[in-house]
């Protein structure tokens, strides 16, 4: 197959490992890695390839799946964002030392900026702790290809290969050639050998040894030296990765360097070439390393006096190195006055929960069951919960759960503790809160846990759960049921309703908060479908949005503490208005309001729309 | 226009109009002429109501970000557009946004009232196509140029991209014809 397709960074990666002849994909969806798993479902499909591709319940799931293909000789692939190889740590540790016979490719995308993320986190810096080879695409063309060269280096090595996009190479389009299929047909044959699959300390220590080995001739490997992209020979000289590498090339055009400040461009940070380090040591008085977010290349080019980049302060470590940074740097260092002149960015517009979102009217009933509560929360859109006051505290996966726990450690010495209400989402209570739970059980912790059951991974682009039944293609699976694995953990109190009936879910929410003063963990299951969930029936139910009459005096409280988008004050603070290309129509509102100012409308009038339906986040 | 183009478009609104879909029409238009494209699009915890920018460049680049005071023009969805990312534009750039109006501010800036549109095609959420298609319009009569592409292409972009969807493609198409016929009437008042 040929031609030139418009491609999502994401999808460019996946075109990768069809290209590759991958047999088994596997992720969890997180931001900006969220489109590559279903790319490669889809693609693989319509190149007719017999592949498995799933969603895991979480990255260390999902790693240990694809990682066990490989063993068996099979090329696999598991892809994830940099913080959900935090979770799949643990076994990418230990695979880095057993090696692999399949090729078997780690997509970690890093989020510098951040723009989705908690962390700026260098993934390439997992690697070099893992000690495996990480590749560190520009662009989605370059995406592509270099998925195809770390299953190669993989297979030849005998080592899995990381691949770590990053945002703006994830969620750049490009026009991307397409190239042909591999169709080698792989059978599975899984050789046992316990001195490398199931070693003791003994051979992990021959295991290391031979882990050495491997760096040692990545290290020479041809297909990924770096490459001196322009030419140019002078006492100064700038190495860069990633998309670095791109801003610096147009940036040294724009400046009018390009013929005369060699411009080397590094596609493998780790292991960086030893006789690369060695020649552009002797060639050059000193070197400007442009990279994302660690000094990962920096720190193999060892003569300190001559580098220049994040360990002397030249390039700062925190945030991403957009453009403008990189023209300053660059203009700075050839001592060339830049272009353009910086300017501060304004502050946008915050992100919000959606109108009719039914988490915001989650977050109201528990702000009325419980005010002066301890809110911890978890990783989802439920996170802007923020807006609403109803979330104190974000770490990470699952932590709402086992934060609660350390809160009511904390203060139950005390004579009037503080109720505690965590919040998760179904998919992230799946990912990592059930092992929190059960330890609350155990330790009769008295909070109140509310699931926030929208049956989707919403944030990061309606993803299926394993409640949802069905798989990445939308072919039905077997589902896991919600209600059973929370009373399996020891819960005595479970109860479910929906929050869209407002008055029903506060009552619901004291309850539970009342339980749990005497008794131990509650857990509230609020669910109702999120609007943007193509598979959920929600979308086609479509109402009039509610009226608002003349009894607003615009006193604000739906705008302040309900936090509707698609309620807007008017200018003179008089009254407040319902946006009708916003609202959803759930009619939540009605009940918010406390002067009884909001009514219903009635009927159904609203037609489709060609935007967003086509995006996800 | 030919192979030589170059041309950097900031394209921004809020999160739920259709910033990405405007983005991708226009991406695949410039396929279409046989030029290279790059995009960065904004996704993620910001697509929910905040504020979301893409950067489109057409010709031979390698960044796929348009750089403070270079880019050629900006598609603004909400009035605010041009306040938080006016900073992109170049001297002399042109700016299409969505707004009620309120007279020409250069002669490179126009804008439409596209909710008040949208609203008369009973199809609120149409704003993105509307401003789309008024800014194909204004360019067929402004002497300088402004967008890369001409209506048939984007027009062929639209029904690659929703011709399964026939009820979706027939209200996008009218969204895009009733923004270039606001176009074409205010390509035409120039003043200045």
């Amino acid at each position: 197959m040929g031609g030139i397709k418009l491609m999502l960074g994401n999808e460019a990666i996946a075109r990768g490992v069809v290209e590759s002849g991958c047999s088994v994909a596997t992720s969890y969806p997180g931001t900006p890695a969220s489109e590559i798993l279903g790319s490669v479902a889809s693609q693989g499909r319509g190149e007719g390839l017999a592949m498995h591709a799933q969603w895991a319940v979480n990255e260390k799931v999902a790693f240990e799946i694809a990682y066990a293909a490989a063993m068996s000789g099979l090329r696999a692939m598991v892809s994830m964002k940099q913080v959900g190889l935090n979770v799949a740590s643990d076994p990418l540790m230990s695979a880095a030392y057993m090696g692999t016979r399949g090729g078997f490719v780690v997509i970690s995308a890093d989020d510098p900026g951040p723009h989705s993320s908690q962390t700026e986190q260098d993934s390439r810096m997992m690697a070099m702790m893992a000690k495996i080879p990480v590749l560190d695409p520009d662009t989605p063309r370059q995406a592509r290809e270099l998925v195809k060269t770390a299953f190669a280096l993989s297979e030849r090595f005998e080592i899995p290969v990381m691949l770590r996009p990053t945002t703006r190479v994830c969620h750049a389009r490009q026009d991307v050639p397409l190239g042909p299929v591999d169709r080698e047909l792989r059978r599975p044959a899984f050789e046992k050998d316990p001195t490398r699959w199931a070693a003791t300390p003994k051979f992990r220590l021959r295991l290391h040894q031979e882990l050495e080995g491997k760096l040692a001739r990545l290290a020479e490997a041809p297909e990924t030296f770096p490459k001196l992209q322009n030419g140019a020979a002078g006492k100064r000289a700038v190495a860069a990765s990633g998309v670095a590498a791109a801003h610096a090339q147009d940036i040294l055009k724009d400046l009018g360097l390009w013929d005369e400040l060699p411009f080397y461009q590094i596609f493998q940070p780790f292991p960086l070439h030893t006789r690369f380090i060695g020649e552009v040591l002797s060639r050059h008085e000193s070197v400007l390393v442009l990279e994302e977010t660690l000094g990962v290349i920096e720190m193999q080019l060892a003569d300190r006096s001559r580098v220049r980049g994040k360990m002397d302060g030249t390039v700062s470590r925190v945030g991403e190195l957009d453009p403008e940074r990189i023209e300053d740097l660059i203009a700075r260092f050839a001592e060339r006055s830049r272009t353009s002149v910086p300017v501060a960015t304004p502050p946008g517009r915050r992100p919000t929960l959606c109108a009719g979102c039914p988490h915001r009217a989650t977050f109201f009933a528990i702000k009325k069951a419980a005010p002066r509560a301890i809110y911890t929360s978890d990783i989802g859109c439920y996170t802007l919960g923020l807006n609403l006051g109803a979330v104190d505290t974000v770490l990470c996966m699952g932590a709402a759960v086992s934060q609660a726990a350390g809160f009511y450690h904390a203060y139950k010495g005390e004579a009037r503790p503080p109720d505690i209400i965590a919040t998760i989402g179904d998919s992230t209570f799946f990912h990592a809160g059930i092992p929190a739970l059960v330890d609350a059980v155990t330790q009769r912790v008295r909070f109140v846990l509310v699931v926030l059951d929208n049956r989707t991974t919403a944030m990061t682009g309606n993803q299926p759960t394993p409640a949802s039944g069905v798989d990445v293609a939308g072919e039905p699976l077997h589902a896991v049921e919600l209600e059973s694995i929370i009373r399996g953990c020891g819960i005595g109190f479970v109860r479910e309703g929906d929050p869209y009936r407002l008055k029903d879910m506060t009552r619901l929410i004291r309850d539970a908060v009342r339980y749990s003063r005497e008794k131990g963990p509650a857990v509230v299951i609020s669910r109702h479908p999120c609007l943007l969930d193509k598979r959920s029936r929600e979308r086609a139910r479509v109402a009039l949005p509610p009226r608002v009459t003349e009894k607003c005096d615009g006193c604000r409280y739906c705008v302040d503490h309900f936090e509707c988008p698609a309620l807007v004050p008017d200018p003179a603070g008089t009254r407040v208005d319902i946006d009708p290309a916003l609202c959803s129509g759930c009619g939540v509102c009605i009940d918010v309001c406390p002067r009884n100012a909001i009514v219903s409308g009635a009927g159904s009038t609203k037609t489709g729309n060609p935007g967003p339906e086509q995006e996800a986040p | 226009m030919n192979q030589t183009t170059r041309q950097q478009i900031v394209i921004a609104g809020v999160g739920g109009q259709g910033v990405l879909f405007v983005t991708r029409l226009l991406a695949e238009a410039a396929i279409r002429r046989g030029l290279p494209v790059l995009t960065s699009e904004t996704h993620g915890m910001a697509q929910r109501g905040g504020s979301v920018v893409s950067h489109l460049k057409i010709g031979g680049f390698a960044s796929p970000l348009i750089r403070t005071g270079a880019a050629d023009g900006l598609l603004g969805l909400k009035a605010e557009s041009l306040d938080h990312f006016g900073r992109f534009l170049k001297p002399g750039a042109w700016v299409r946004l969505n707004g009620p109006a309120i007279g020409i501010e250069s002669p490179r800036s126009r804008r439409v009232d596209a909710e008040t549109l949208a609203a008369g095609l009973g199809n609120p959420r149409a704003v993105n196509l509307i401003l789309l298609g008024f800014s194909l319009g204004v360019a067929e009569g402004d002497p300088e140029p402004g967008l890369f592409c001409t209506e048939k292409e984007i027009q062929e972009a639209l029904t690659d991209s929703l011709g399964r969807a026939p009820d979706l493609l027939e209200a996008s198409r009218a969204a895009l014809e009733a923004g270039l016929s606001a176009g074409r009437r205010g390509g035409k008042t120039r003043t200045v």
